[in-house]
């Protein structure tokens, strides 16, 4: 209960009663998506420059480490091209899906959502910008990966070009996936740990070889979203690339993309009107 | 402009696990109703945890309450909770989504999520950072600010795309007296220029007496009063404020001191007392002559101020005296 006592206003102040339109009043501009989307992304590459730099020479150095590792089990072939394609999609792997849940799991919990939430600003927005932003972050970090994997393992470096088709299409189901995972978990703590599950899973399933694997653990192969990028990445090394089935394979990890990211973005409506 | 009805929230109760603590079921807004009027500076004052934030939650449209309305402008916000965007400006208690980005980057990019073409945003992003006196600081990333800087930088991104309402939950937390006089006279402005209205979530009552038009005093999720500061201040004018330092400890050899001590607020060596102008009187008397004297370092008498009003409104969080 209150008490509103009329006529206590100062001077000049209308009472609640003057003020009282007939009719709502009109509301503010929508941000549109394409303009919000890009403003979103710009301010997180920023964000990702400043903050998470260190991050990607982890992500890198780890990548090329398992990369020298490997080299002494395998030794080329299918399986040299399998490692070297793993361990470069594994940087993608780390920033956008690791490092996005845990960034979407703290800005849950620390209340930061609320600062989308009161911005008349498409979710999608929200969630393509920042998922784009730690995808092309990658970038630097997944290139030196892949070239150094090539002169390891004397693969070529003709076809390299396929990476720009390749990062955008894994980062974005790698993303949505990490996106989806911080913006569900119920406690930061379980955001940033699916994020490291989902990540070690990446290492696990697309570094090794899948000819030395058992059955289930390559159906698992077969259900995580990098999978495909790094199928794709890997034919393109062959003397005379399956363009076809690289095509395939991308348009999987596309379709992957777009799912994941739907369901980030459902994610991101959910966690941000509690 | 903005009105609330029977607003009620109950966070549910939470199950204790191992190392966690179970919290009990919290009635953080119970039965609520406000009135805004167009161009007020309409203030919510109480003490940490009396549900200020909750509140104003529900009306930005953040939280769906338990029951009851919230309409502004005609809106209704809890069926509509996403036109609340639309409305409205809402300056959080938090910073996280801004910590990373530079100042003049946060104020730019909230102008563009809140509708702006680019070049409206940059334009209103440097005539607000040179309003409140960014400028200096506009390529500094909020992280590596101090802490009224980066509470200033957030403000100024609330304001860049003018709102009708500004919804600000403590905007001068930890602001230097410059600071804060750039905050309160860039709302000033915008109620002068625009009309805007503003909902000031504080627990500061100096802050409160001087700049609000009227405050709702807030305790454990109820509003317990609803005034102007003078109004409010009315309602207990019939005490005064007598605050006693001793030089070391309260000499409670006294039987007189020793008689005042349950009706006194301690704090260290400063005892507060709320009493009818004739007993300060005899107070002042007791302590200012006789055997206490040796022991006072200094002694004031005031009228009251919001202050005391907050804590004589208080209820069963503090003692003093409820006159209300
Ligand atoms: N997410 C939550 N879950 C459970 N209880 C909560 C939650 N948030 C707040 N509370 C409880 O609800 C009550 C009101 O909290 P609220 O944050 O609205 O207080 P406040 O007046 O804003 O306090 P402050 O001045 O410290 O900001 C408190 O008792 C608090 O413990
Ligand atoms: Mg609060």
């Amino acid at each position: 209960m209150s008490v509103v006592p009329a006529g206590a206003l100062p001077a000049g102040v209308l009472t609640a009663e003057e003020a009282a339109p007939p009719r709502p009043a009109a509301l503010g501009p929508r941000a549109r998506l394409w303009p919000s989307l890009a403003a979103v992304y710009r301010a997180q590459l920023s964000r990702a420059r400043v903050a998470r730099i260190p991050l990607l020479f982890v992500a890198t150095f780890q990548s090329v480490g398992i990369m020298i590792l490997m080299r002494g089990v395998v030794d080329g072939g299918g399986e040299a091209r399998a490692v070297v394609a793993g361990s470069s999609v594994l940087v993608v792997a780390f920033v956008a899906l690791n490092l996005l849940a845990q960034y979407f799991g703290q800005l849950r919990a620390s209340g930061g959502l609320d600062h989308y939430a009161t911005l008349p600003v498409p979710p999608a927005a929200v969630v393509l910008g920042a998922a784009g932003a730690y995808a092309s972050f990658t970038v630097p970090g997944t290139v030196v990966t892949a070239v150094f994997g090539c002169v390891l393992y004397g693969l070529p470096l003709a076809h390299l070009w396929i990476l720009a088709a390749v990062i955008p299409l894994a980062g974005a189901a790698l993303a949505g996936l990490g996106a989806a995972l911080g913006l569900l978990a119920p406690r930061p703590e379980l955001a940033t740990l699916l994020g490291q599950l989902g990540m070690s899973a990446a290492l696990l399933l697309g570094v090794l070889p899948p000819e030395r694997m058992p059955e289930i653990v390559r159906l698992a192969r077969d259900l995580l979203p990098s999978t495909y990028g790094v199928e794709a990445f890997a034919r393109t090394f062959a003397p005379h690339p399956d363009w076809a089935h690289v095509l395939a394979d991308l348009a999987v990890c596309g379709v992957v993309g777009v799912i994941s990211l739907a369901v980030a973005t459902w994610a991101y409506r959910r966690a941000a009107v509690r | 402009m903005c009105a609330v009805r029977g607003l009620t929230k109950t966070y549910p109760a939470v199950r204790g696990r191992r190392g966690v603590p179970a919290t009990p079921e919290v009635r953080a807004t119970d039965d609520v109703a406000l009135d805004i009027g167009r161009g007020e500076i309409f203030g919510l004052l109480g003490p940490n945890g009396a549900g200020k934030s909750t509140l104003v939650r529900q009306m930005t449209g953040l939280m769906r309450p338990d029951s009851g309305s919230v309409e502004i402008l005609g809106h209704d916000i809890v069926r509509h909770p996403e036109r609340a965007s639309r409305i409205l400006a809402y300056l959080g208690q938090e910073s996280s989504a801004l910590d990373d980005l530079t100042v003049s980057l946060a104020a730019e990019t909230t102008g563009r999520l809140r509708g702006l073409d680019a070049r409206q945003a940059r334009a209103e992003r440097d005539a607000v950072l040179d309003e409140l006196g960014l400028t200096a600081l506009a390529s500094r990333p909020l992280r590596k600010l101090s802490g009224g800087q980066r509470r200033l930088a957030c403000f100024a991104a609330a304001l860049v795309g003018e709102r009708p309402l500004l919804v600000l939950d403590e905007p001068t937390t930890g602001m230097d007296p410059v600071a804060r006089r750039a905050v309160w006279s860039a709302v000033d402005r915008r109620r002068a220029e625009h009309g805007t209205t503003v909902l000031l979530v504080t627990h500061n009552v100096i802050e409160a007496e001087t700049v609000l038009d009227r405050v709702a005093v807030l305790d454990r999720g109820r509003v317990i009063a609803c005034d102007t500061p003078n109004g409010l201040k009315e309602q207990v004018a019939g005490e005064v404020r007598v605050e006693l330092v001793w030089r070391e400890a309260a000499p409670l050899h006294v039987p007189e001191v020793a008689a005042l001590r349950d009706r006194t607020v301690e704090s260290g060596r400063r005892w507060t007392l709320r009493l009818a102008p004739e007993e300060a009187r005899t107070v002042v008397a007791t302590v200012t002559g006789g055997a206490a004297f040796a022991a006072l370092d200094d002694f004031t008498l005031a009228t009251p101020s919001l202050e005391d009003v907050y804590l004589a409104l208080g209820g069963a969080v503090r003692q003093g005296l409820v006159k209300a």
